[in-house]
């Protein structure tokens, strides 16, 4: 495994991702997740679906930032991403990761690739980004497949530990326990790379969209600490 | 900074191991290409950074182009006071919600607060200044020089009198170092020369600022320093 990868799944890393709860903090506000047992299943199924997805878009991007893609196939990728995205909710969230990620990558994995993802669109959803740095970084989709289905997880995961307090070893604990679940995540999205994007898995997750939808409205109704 | 230091360091300037040694950053500010300055006010919960920040709106507000962006916890909170308060215009507000993080939002990752500045300079091109207002923090909590270019920070008397004593890198390297509530010392059994002789001490040549904005809600000395921040570098 590249660094580029692992500086890319590092919490430190200064991309935003640190405000997003990616619905942890709803679910927890709606009483869904309610302790660690409620909150690793939660984080399974948002494995299931934005982990998947982001991690099939991830891998893609890779495997287009590595053959020099023209900036209509990076515009054709986020079109894709976005109409797999129902919630404009997510989709905000989605870009505005994307784009901190791409200001803080752009000084330590420059490329032309992410040049061109950037000239299709100054905010590319996460994933783009993510797979072109990791492309930069040297990495392969499989790798950046696995670092977007990691985060899908571990961000999320630290929702749980500021808003509940729950134990830390123990949300540890309970995202090692999705090493199955992250790893044919990552094997089966890294299958996709090469494909023709509008052919690319669709998984929904109505709950997430919804839970997304709101957070978003309870934020301007009684303020909320997480971006997502 | 003398302007014999605008240089590319073809000499090293002396370290000093001393943990307690205090002293203005020796190194240039990075310079600022057609972009408004972006003053960072940080401090404990209560200890006044919006009433300051709504003061130097009030005071400045008429001279200069300024916007502001809050990162309280509930983050609409602060933006709601300064709506309120008719000081700015909402539009000259921005909100960051801070994961319950305020301090990785304005140190560790300031993503989402540069986010912020960038949608506010989008919106009004001339601005000269943006004044960021972290959330509650403790003392060791200071901005990024990636963020702010240059900081404040807001301690009160309310909060003992032995806080500047304490030091931690807020009080000691804030590029200015505010007591707030003055008014209140005598109420809060707080010894103002304690407090001011420990700020110097902790702080070697940076500056310290007493005041109080019940007496003075023009916040007349901090808005003085902020103007001088904002003139031309050896002008």
């Amino acid at each position: 495994m590249r660094t580029a990868v692992l500086a890319l799944a590092d919490s430190r890393f200064p991309g935003g991702g640190h405000a997003h709860s990616g619905g942890v903090e709803e679910a927890i506000t709606s009483g869904i997740v309610s302790s660690v047992d409620s909150l690793r299943e939660f984080l399974r199924g948002r494995l299931g679906v934005a982990g998947s997805l982001q991690a099939v878009f991830a891998a893609a991007a890779t495997h287009a930032a590595s053959r020099g893609v023209t900036t209509g196939h990076w515009k054709r990728l986020d079109t894709e991403l976005d109409a797999r995205t129902p919630s404009a909710a997510q989709r905000e969230s989605s870009r505005a990761q994307g784009g901190g990620t791409l200001r803080a990558g752009r000084s330590a994995w420059p490329s032309p690739a992410l040049e061109r993802l950037a000239s299709a669109r100054p905010r590319p959803h996460h994933p783009l980004v993510l797979g072109a740095l990791a492309a930069a970084g040297g990495s392969a989709p499989r790798e950046s497949a696995h670092a977007a289905a990691y985060l899908a997880v571990s961000g999320p995961s630290s929702g749980g530990v500021r808003l509940l307090g729950l134990d830390p070893m123990a949300v540890n604990a309970a995202v090692a326990a999705l090493e199955p679940d992250i790893a044919r995540t990552a094997d089966e999205a890294a299958r996709w790379a090469g494909a023709d994007p509008a052919a690319f898995p669709t998984p929904g997750g109505p709950a997430l969209d919804l839970l997304a939808e709101e957070h978003d409205r309870h934020h301007h109704e009684e303020g909320r600490l997480f971006a997502s | 900074m003398p302007p014999e230091h605008a240089h590319d360091h073809p000499h090293t300037h002396p370290v000093s191991f001393d943990p307690t040694a205090a002293g203005p950053d020796p190194h240039a500010p990075a310079p600022r290409r057609d972009r408004p300055l972006r003053l960072g006010i940080g401090g404990p919960v209560g200890s006044g950074k919006t009433a300051l920040t709504a003061a130097l709106c009030r005071t400045l507000g008429a001279e200069l182009e300024l916007a502001v962006v809050t990162n309280d916890i509930y983050t609409t909170e602060d933006a709601d006071f300064l709506r309120s308060a008719a000081v700015l215009d909402e539009s000259r507000i921005e909100a960051v919600r801070t994961g319950a993080c305020p301090h990785t939002a304005v140190r560790d990752d300031i993503t989402a607060n540069l986010d912020a500045v960038e949608r506010l300079t989008g919106r009004h091109p001339g601005l000269d200044l943006v004044v960021v207002e972290s959330g509650g923090d403790n003392l060791t909590a200071v901005f990024s020089r990636g963020l702010a270019d240059s900081q404040v920070f807001v301690v009160d008397v309310a909060g003992g009198d032995k806080v500047p004593r304490k030091g931690g890198p807020g009080v000691t390297t804030a590029d200015l170092l505010v007591i707030n509530k003055v008014d209140l010392a005598g109420r809060v059994g707080a010894d103002m020369a304690v407090m001011v002789s420990d700020a110097h001490r902790v702080r070697g040549e940076l500056p310290v600022v007493t005041q109080s904005l019940t007496e003075d809600p023009a916040a007349s000395e901090v808005a003085g320093w902020v103007r001088a921040q904002l003139a031309p570098v050896g002008g």
